[in-house]
């Protein structure tokens, strides 16, 4: 009924895309009905770099929504790494998002009372990382962000840029196929920005798939590609 | 290497998948298939209830100060409820002590009686002479006396045969017969001379002894002299007096003479009643057996009155614990279970952002809901054993003060505690639907 095997499965990786959006919309019922997303189709390959634009109440956070496994399309199917989301349990769609895919927010959500080391091994937590690697995963992610000097920090004492870099430790730690970076210099000025945009393209270059979700166009306009998303639809631009 | 490991698992994960159409029959198989090839992540690497308890505890401990108000609704209801169970439980000791110390050791055995058609009472049954002898054969039974009171009709009892018309008639001391055993079996005390024995008993003798009060009131007051009393016109020898008859006080007032002297000199019926001392607890067992040994064929006949057994003295003084107090406990207990979900709540609205990352990092609703409720179960725990500390600390102070002993039942301390625990369970219980409940995204781009 589904792919016979690994053999079978890891043939069709090599040529699936990592996500795959067909005919999704995405509506909420009530009077009146709104259409959130329209009849969206986007395909993203391993190693894109994509950034979603619009202005705000578009459905970039149905977007967001959508693609981070936390809402499910009421038309239409989206596939992650070849596989339809749809026929998934809510546990396995929990299990799935903490596994492969990584969440960046505009507010950092770091743990005030935990120190940087801790609100990075809290990825590793729920997504079954084997309990013996944690925290070299953990100090790896931070050595690879520049913050291994600051392990034992509490978010607080850092300044914004650093808790960006602490949380983007915290999306990569658990090897994610898909980064999600939701607004992720909303809360930095132009220098801080720039650095974390750095370093999501060193991620890049090193072979992480990206999807960047923002307004600001500077930023948008550093991605190989970008799309445009406007009253619930999608249009590429580059 | 990354991209292997996280390709191992998926495929069995994905299998969960349903066909189309086919979900009910698909789904056993492909658990059990998802079982058999191989767990997508060892149970060792699953969010346990150690990693559970990790994260509630910085939950917990994130604001100390929060904590203790919290808490102390619990304490209050927790301690008063602890309280309330312990004075009772220490004054239904002191009350059962005293108890033991009258009466618990007694056993009292007497003839049964009806009433004829004048309205006369008659016995049912006699007590055989040696009905000392057959009780203390059983088990339980320390020493039995017989005693029975001797009509004296209108013969005096005086220290001098002389009757001299012009001294003020006095009021004779009864008279009353009783076994060689009885002083023991009674918890008597000899004062000067000694108690009769069986010797004494069998021959008949003519001795006496007196209780302390009819020896002051005869004038007697030591036995070396061997001094006599006159009852009617026969002399009897004065063996001794007594003293510290706790169960039959009327015997101090009392000329005591032997069963058998009384049956030989007043012609006396049967004994009246039978006083046995008994062991400690062993009250049920002889009144049961006691009447059987004493007339095999219709131990009905007697009347047994026997001390409460332990069972129904507590039963008895249970019903007597404070319900005013234990309904001021249960409120108070109330009140910490509302302040408990009171401030879960708060801590669930100020943790929305952590909630939403939670879940985006992989963590079920059910993952959530447990974090909160082992948080306030943590809380509820913690108030009940403060609480309970607490409580135990009064009853023993007030008891010391008071210089009785404390009583506590040791299930009592443990139980409030863990009462204050299922407290912070249902206090919880609504906090952490509302928590798991959350959107992710929606608390994700709110801020905080």
């Amino acid at each position: 009924m589904i792919s016979p095997g690994a053999i079978g499965l890891s043939s069709s990786v090599e040529t699936a895309p990592v996500v795959e959006l067909i005919n999704v919309t995405r509506s909420f019922p009530g009077p009146p009905e709104v259409q959130a997303l329209r009849a969206v189709n986007l395909r993203i390959d391993a190693g894109d770099y994509l950034s979603i634009v619009g202005p705000s109440g578009s459905g970039k956070s149905t977007m967001l929504n959508v693609l981070g496994l936390l809402d499910r399309p009421s038309v239409g199917e989206y596939h992650l790494d070849g596989q339809l989301t749809s026929l998934l349990s809510e546990d396995d769609r929990a299990a799935v998002r903490g596994g492969s895919i990584g969440f960046v927010f505009q507010a950092f959500h770091l743990l005030p009372h935990r120190s940087v080391l801790d609100n990075v091994l809290l990825a590793t937590l729920y997504n079954g990382v084997p309990r013996a690697e944690r925290e070299h995963r953990a100090r790896a992610a931070l050595d690879r962000v520049g913050l291994n000097h600051r392990l034992n920090f509490l978010p607080g004492t850092l300044s914004g840029g650093e808790r960006q870099r602490v949380a983007v430790a915290r999306a990569v730690v658990s090897s994610p196929r898909l980064l999600l970076a939701d607004e992720p210099t909303g809360n930095l000025d132009a220098t801080t920005s720039g650095e974390v945009m750095n370093l999501f393209e060193e991620l890049h270059a090193d072979g992480l798939t990206l999807v960047i979700i923002t307004h600001d166009v500077a930023v948008a306009e550093r991605a190989q590609r970008r799309v445009r998303i406007a009253d619930g639809q999608l249009s590429e631009l580059a | 290497m990354k991209l292997q490991r996280w390709l191992a698992h998926l495929p069995t994960r994905l299998r969960f998948a349903r066909a189309p159409g086919k979900a009910a029959e698909a789904t056993p198989k492909a658990a059990l298939e998802n079982v058999a090839v191989a767990p997508a992540v060892k149970h060792s690497d699953r969010f346990l209830v150690q990693d559970l308890i990790i994260e509630a505890s910085f939950g917990i401990g994130a604001r100390p100060s929060r904590l203790i108000m919290t808490t102390l609704g619990t304490v209050l209801g927790i301690a008063s409820l602890v309280v309330t169970i312990g004075f009772a439980q220490t004054t239904a000791g002191q009350i059962a002590s005293q108890f033991d110390a009258v009466a618990a050791t007694q056993v009292v055995i007497e003839p049964g009686s009806s009433r004829d058609a004048r309205g006369k009472s008659q016995s049912t049954a006699r007590l055989p002479w040696d009905s000392g002898e057959r009780v203390e054969r059983l088990a339980g039974v320390e020493r039995a006396g017989l005693i029975a009171a001797v009509p004296l009709g209108d013969v005096a009892i005086t220290a001098v045969p002389v009757n001299d018309p012009s001294a003020a008639e006095t009021l004779s001391p009864p008279l009353l017969a009783t076994s060689a055993s009885l002083l023991e079996a009674v918890r008597g005390r000899v004062v000067t001379g000694r108690y009769f024995d069986s010797g004494h008993d069998t021959r008949g003798d003519r001795v006496v002894v007196l209780g302390a009060n009819a020896a002051e009131k005869i004038g007697i007051n030591r036995v070396d002299s061997q001094p006599s009393i006159f009852i009617g016109d026969r002399s009897y020898t004065v063996i001794g007096i007594i003293t510290g008859v706790e169960r039959r006080s009327d015997l101090l007032d009392s000329v005591i003479l032997p069963l058998g002297t009384a049956r030989a000199d007043f012609g006396l019926p049967s004994p009246d009643e039978l006083q046995i001392q008994i062991q400690t607890g062993a009250g049920d067992l002889v009144a049961r057996q006691a009447p059987i040994a004493l007339d095999p064929n219709a131990p009905e006949n007697f009347t047994v009155q026997a001390p409460a057994t332990k069972s129904e003295l507590q039963e008895s003084v249970q019903a007597d614990i404070n319900i005013v107090f234990l309904i001021l406990g249960a409120i108070a207990l109330l009140a910490g279970g509302l302040g408990i979900a009171n401030v879960t709540l708060l801590s669930v609205m100020e943790r929305v952002g952590e909630i939403g990352l939670r879940r985006a990092l992989g963590a079920t609703k059910r993952n959530i809901a447990s974090q909160f409720i082992v948080e306030s179960v943590v809380i509820g725990l913690l108030g009940g054993l403060i609480g309970s500390a607490l409580g135990v600390f009064a009853v023993v102070i007030v008891s010391l003060t008071q210089g009785w002993s404390p009583v506590l039942d040791i299930w009592v301390a443990l139980g409030a505690a863990l009462l204050g625990a299922v407290v912070g369970l249902v206090a919880g219980a609504y906090p952490a639907n509302r928590a798991s409940n959350i959107e992710p995204i929606t608390a994700l781009r709110g801020g905080t």
